[in-house]
């Protein structure tokens, strides 16, 4: 049969991950349509906020100079939160600049400005409802109003990506699969937030926090929850948000909201947005699945790239570069097809040779058990761990006038049986396997 | 911990919303009927799955959705049919 296509590729989804496959195409002067169901890109996306800027430089190149930021994220700290205590490890390097704090509204918009000067065809309020296919083989996309059809469709439709399910490429969901977030952001005025979080004016430095545990407030009593909190400084606002794995809220009938709402009251969380004004209020899903729950990544004239295939590293909090990068190289391979003519999913099949030699799916392969094997240890690291800190540290900066040794010999005995020893053997074996799977991964 | 339909609701009105013609979410009311669990009840952040008190029905304030998808993930039963809003319609998020 004799098809009359529209474009070369087609682009589902103007997330990172579509926008960054759809200048890859236009580069190589081939005609590239992006479709977004959203009025503005970006709209219907929500992360923590920074996006990785090696990932930026390497897709948009020349480009990259233009992109305006709101803070550089050059400041982490990784924080065990008990009761009315925190222990917060940081490392800064004001030089550096790894990530940029940019809200996704403004992100999109300007990625999607960029990428139309370079020739993609962009087309918002563009709703795609199913794939057209001939004889098994994807060759266009259905929006709510026409088809448009390519020999080429690359899925980029984000973590709820119903067209990868629709099309058989993805299982089944599975709540243990993903974390829910929510979100809050609040304004302060700029001088302000340089105040509290000692932030140069120059906007080359800003914050990112971590915050592990889980056992404070009304809280107090989830014995289970898999659970990190955030915080992101912005150039006149701050995010705070909480994720939660999807299985653990269920089982635990738990609103996320109500879990944020412990979260902002926590004695060292409180402060930091006090007397902000709340802007706005956001939920999302994180794909979790990790390497094993990676779908078939392409069939016969359809490739998937970014949350739509579960590409993050929920360890790091790193999603935007494995989109960027993904829907670059998904890109490469449609170029691939189109030179060769020939869009079965063997040719298409270039697709996971990139990925397995890019960072993608050697980090999703050494990281592969990591968050199986903290889940299962949530306990520990978001309830036992984070008190054992307190108690420690109350010991050794207390100056309570009773002998140091003694409280010392005290707190060890109690480390490993004050619970069962089982229980920190069975940590011991998690983290060593965690650490061994990346020392030895690819 | 009980949920805090109030708080969310306050939340609720930072969010912008773009025209809501019709229903995106839609679920089998007798499958409900026999739901125990009840998940979408209390895991939605937007708190858009409400029982009725009186006819016992699950009431879908579907123009709250803040299109996260846990809903239908999470119902135990598989019975709530998700789609995206209308193209250009829904959630507006300008600052997240
Ligand atoms: C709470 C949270 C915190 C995070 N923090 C960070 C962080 O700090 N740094 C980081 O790098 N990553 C972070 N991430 C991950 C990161 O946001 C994602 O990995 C990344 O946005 C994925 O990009 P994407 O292009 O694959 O998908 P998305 O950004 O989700 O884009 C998908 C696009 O497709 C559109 N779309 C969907 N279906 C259709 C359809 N049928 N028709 C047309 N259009 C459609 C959507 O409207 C959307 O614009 C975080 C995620 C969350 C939820
Ligand atoms: S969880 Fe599912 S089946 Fe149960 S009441 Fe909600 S929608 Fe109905
Ligand atoms: S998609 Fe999210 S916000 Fe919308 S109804 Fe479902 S759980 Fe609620």
């Amino acid at each position: 049969m004799n098809i009359e296509y529209n474009a070369d590729v087609i682009v589902v989804g103007g997330g990172p991950a579509g926008i960054s496959a759809a200048l890859e195409v236009a580069r190589a002067g081939r005609k590239v349509v992006l479709l977004e169901r959203s009025h503005y890109a970006g709209s219907k996306n929500m992360y923590g906020g920074a996006v990785y800027t090696h990932a930026l430089k390497e897709v948009f190149q020349e480009d990259f100079d233009k992109i305006s930021y709101e803070r550089v994220i050059n400041s982490h700290t990784w924080a065990f939160l008990s009761e009315d205590s925190s222990f917060e490890l940081t490392y800064k390097n004001s030089s550096n600049n790894h990530a940029y704090a940019i809200k996704r509204f403004n992100l999109e918009k300007q990625l999607i400005e960029l990428v139309k000067s370079k020739g993609v065809y962009f087309c918002p309020d563009t709703l795609v409802v199913d794939l057209v296919t001939n004889e098994n083989r994807v060759i266009g996309v259905k929006t709510s109003i026409e088809e448009y059809l390519a020999p080429v469709v690359i899925l980029a439709d984000g973590v709820n990506s119903l067209l990868a399910r629709k099309i058989g490429l993805r299982q089944d969901f599975k709540r243990h699969d993903f974390i829910l977030s929510a979100k809050e952001v609040y304004k302060f005025d700029k001088k302000t937030i340089e105040t509290k979080f000692n932030l140069k004016e120059d906007l080359s430095n800003g914050i990112n926090k971590q915050y592990f545990g889980s056992d404070f407030g009304k809280l107090k009593g989830y014995k289970n929850l898999f659970m990190m909190s955030f915080l992101y400084t912005f150039k006149d606002s701050v995010a705070l948000g909480v994720g939660v794995n999807l299985e653990d809220l269920s089982k635990n009938k738990l609103n996320i909201s109500d879990v944020l709402d412990e979260v902002k009251k926590h004695p060292h969380i409180a402060p930091l947005i006090e007397n902000g004004e709340m802007i706005e209020y956001s939920a999302h899903l994180i794909p979790e699945g990790g390497y094993k729950k990676v779908p078939a990544l392409y069939s016969d004239g359809v490739i998937v790239a970014g949350d739509a295939a579960g590409f993050v590293n929920g360890v790091h909090f790193e999603g935007t570069n494995f989109a960027l990068i993904s829907g670059k190289l998904a890109g490469k391979a449609a170029l691939h097809a189109l030179e060769k003519e020939d869009f079965s999913a063997s040719t298409l099949s270039v697709y996971r040779k990139y990925l397995e030699n890019s960072f993608i799916l050697k980090d999703l392969y050494s990281y592969r058990n990591i968050i199986n094997n903290l889940y299962k240890r949530s306990n520990s690291l978001s309830v036992y761990y984070p008190n054992k800190i307190k108690e420690f540290f109350e010991i050794i900066t207390s100056a309570n006038c009773t002998s140091k040794s003694s409280q010392i010999r005290k707190f060890a005995y109690n480390f490993i049986f004050g619970r069962n020893p089982l229980d920190t053997i069975k940590d011991m074996f998690a983290f060593l396997k965690c650490a061994l799977d990346v020392f030895f991964g690819k | 911990m009980e949920k805090n339909s109030k708080e969310i609701q306050k939340k609720l009105t930072t969010v912008k919303y773009n025209c809501a013609d019709s229903s995106h979410l839609s679920v089998n009311q007798e499958i409900c009927a026999k739901c125990k669990e009840k998940t979408c009840t209390f895991i939605c952040p937007a708190d858009v799955y409400i029982q009725d008190e009186n006819t016992g029905q699950l009431v879908v304030q579907y123009e709250n959705c803040l299109e996260c998808g846990a809903c239908k993930i999470a119902c135990p039963k598989k019975n709530i049919e998700w789609r995206y809003p209308s193209a250009g319609c829904g959630v507006v998020f300008k600052n997240s």
